[in-house]
């Protein structure tokens, strides 16, 4: 093997699919899960039998409630898959960590085809109470105590994400001028985009004093500023890029990955509170190209909290540092005819919060054409695709052969 | 030091490793584990120091003097706790650059906080059969 070779062009995207989306479908997750995969396989143009590798995030895990709808060995027993590797895990370069993983597999000859999946049933799960009823420690009842990282965060009344994130916003608007004002077009862009995606979940117009008005969360965060729980499954096909050459779709290379962390692997402890582990994978991705944040032709970019988009324009190089809030202001440059198509589904905001592979799903139908009436008017052939935050963050660079 | 009210809190979970910063406010000390050999502070706890690898590691206050790195005013009811909204703050300890927590603000109204403003740690007290804890709680220097 070339030491000098980029190893995860060896690899492609092949085919994608989704099960039914909803805000709640109490439907068994499984079986969404299940329908996502056989949709992705059938889409590559594969049948089951050719699927030699699972790879999944976070894996089965009961805590919180429905943060997994299925882990790795559930699909491989449900659908009978012989594996040549398989993986799952949740300590990873955020939730693409485990398509990076696949993309390794596939290169190394391990796996052909990786079938990998992110399922989800948050909207059920906390049914109408909300978003206490998953909550750790149930809420407080029962002399929960706290221990690992989440003492250090729960017993100061910090239990979610939102909080956490809030306070890297707070502090890079403060370094940089950057207005709540600003910040609306991530969700205002969002929304845009979900009016023409049939299958998102908000698409009713929002408008800038909609935004303006609604409640605080955690400043600078409102409550449009937040993911929309919700049940549904997305599942990709990683393949070897030399045996998807006849496949349905046009092989989308994987021309470089970031999977870098290079501060502490934390939330509170990172040494520059304005950046997150973005910062590593952003750097390590444009160290594997040629390809310049220029050439990039549309981004898919995790809003699990709308700041986190801000994050990876940033560490994507796709604006300057610091500058996220003029490049969105007004939504021009992000929007779908704009020079940086962004979100194009709508995002987690809007089309919600499918955790990581909504924004992969979309990037690669936008790539396909097969977008529908949200389709950019010239299919992109370099998109970039970014997941995660805090200290768990991973990206990919995808390019249609 | 002033009254604050004490809401219901999810306490930790106490071991060996983190006795010293949840209790070290019976005696008004804020308390982290320092590397004895290079003086390095350590948080969260660790078997040995994240420097030079030493477990010559003991435990030592500190001023209690720290900045206010950033902060989010939060106005959502998560769970039972302080009645929003409430600020949640990470600060940073005087004594040593990245030696850093997350905390609450308190005795500060919303409007009054700013990012690197001086702050004082104060102690919320809360009983518990497996010993009681003091929550590290900052408020404004002045």
């Amino acid at each position: 093997m070339d030491e000098n070779e980029i190893i995860e062009r060896r690899a492609c995207v092949s085919g994608v699919g989704q099960s039914e989306i909803g805000r709640r479908l109490y439907r068994d997750p499984l079986e969404l899960t299940l329908d996502a995969c056989l949709a992705a396989i059938e889409h590559a143009g594969l049948t089951v039998a050719d699927i030699d590798g699972i790879s999944t995030y976070p894996g089965a895990q009961g805590e919180p409630r429905g943060f997994s709808g299925a882990g790795a060995y559930d699909v491989m027993d449900a659908l009978r898959i012989e594996c040549g590797w398989y993986n799952s895990g949740l300590e990873t370069s955020g939730q693409l960590g485990s398509v990076i993983n696949a993309c390794l597999a596939v290169a190394s000859g391990l796996a052909t085809h990786v079938l990998c999946f992110r399922s989800v049933w948050e909207g059920s799960a906390q049914g109408e109470k909300g978003r206490s009823a998953v909550m750790p420690g149930g809420g407080g009842g029962g002399g929960f105590k706290a221990s690992g990282f989440m003492q250090w965060n729960l017993t100061f009344s910090a239990p979610s994400a939102a909080i956490w994130i809030a306070m890297f916003a707070q502090k890079h608007f403060d370094k940089y001028g950057i207005t709540r004002e600003q910040l609306a077009w991530i969700a205002l862009n969002a929304r845009r985009n979900a009016e023409v995606n049939p299958n998102a979940i908000y698409r009713e117009p929002m408008t800038v004093d909609d935004y303006m008005n609604v409640r605080m969360i955690c400043t600078p965060f409102c409550l449009y500023d937040c993911d929309v729980p919700c049940d549904g499954a997305t599942a990709v096909i990683v393949s070897r890029r030399d045996r998807a050459v006849d496949l349905r779709n046009r092989p989308l290379r994987v021309e470089a990955v970031g999977s870098r962390i290079d501060g502490r692997p934390s939330w509170d402890q990172f040494d520059d509170l304005t950046k997150m582990a973005n910062r590593g994978a952003g750097k390590q991705l444009w160290e594997r190209t040629d390809l310049k944040p220029s050439d990039v032709q549309m981004a898919q970019l995790y809003d699990g909290f709308s700041w986190l988009t801000m994050s990876w324009l940033e560490a994507l190089g796709l604006c300057g540092e610091g500058e996220s809030g003029a490049f969105i202001d007004g939504g021009a440059n992000i929007a779908r005819d704009g020079k940086l198509p962004l979100n194009t589904h709508g995002g987690q905001l809007s089309s919600g919060r499918l955790h990581g592979y909504g924004f992969l799903h979309e990037g690669a139908t936008q790539m396909w054409g097969q977008a529908g009436e949200r389709q950019v008017a010239t299919p992109p052939e370099i998109g970039v695709i970014g997941a995660g935050g805090g200290n768990t963050c991973g990206c990919l660079l995808l390019v249609r052969e | 030091m002033p009254d604050i009210e004490v809401p219901f809190r999810i306490l930790p979970r106490l071991n060996d490793r983190n006795r010293a910063f949840w209790t070290g406010g019976a005696e008004g000390e804020l308390r982290f584990w320092r590397c004895q050999d290079c003086g390095f502070y350590i948080h969260p706890p660790q078997p040995l120091c994240p420097i030079d690898y030493s477990k010559n590691l003991a435990v030592e206050a500190v001023s209690g003097r720290a900045t206010l790195t950033t902060y989010t005013v939060n106005y959502q009811n998560w769970m039972p706790g302080p009645e929003p909204p409430y600020i949640v703050a990470i600060v940073e300890i005087v004594e040593q650059p990245s030696l850093r927590l997350t905390t609450n603000l308190v005795n500060c109204v919303p409007d009054d906080a700013r990012i690197g403003m001086p702050v004082r740690v104060v102690f919320e007290h809360h009983p518990d059969p497996e010993g009681d804890i003091y929550l590290p709680l900052f408020e404004p220097e002045n």
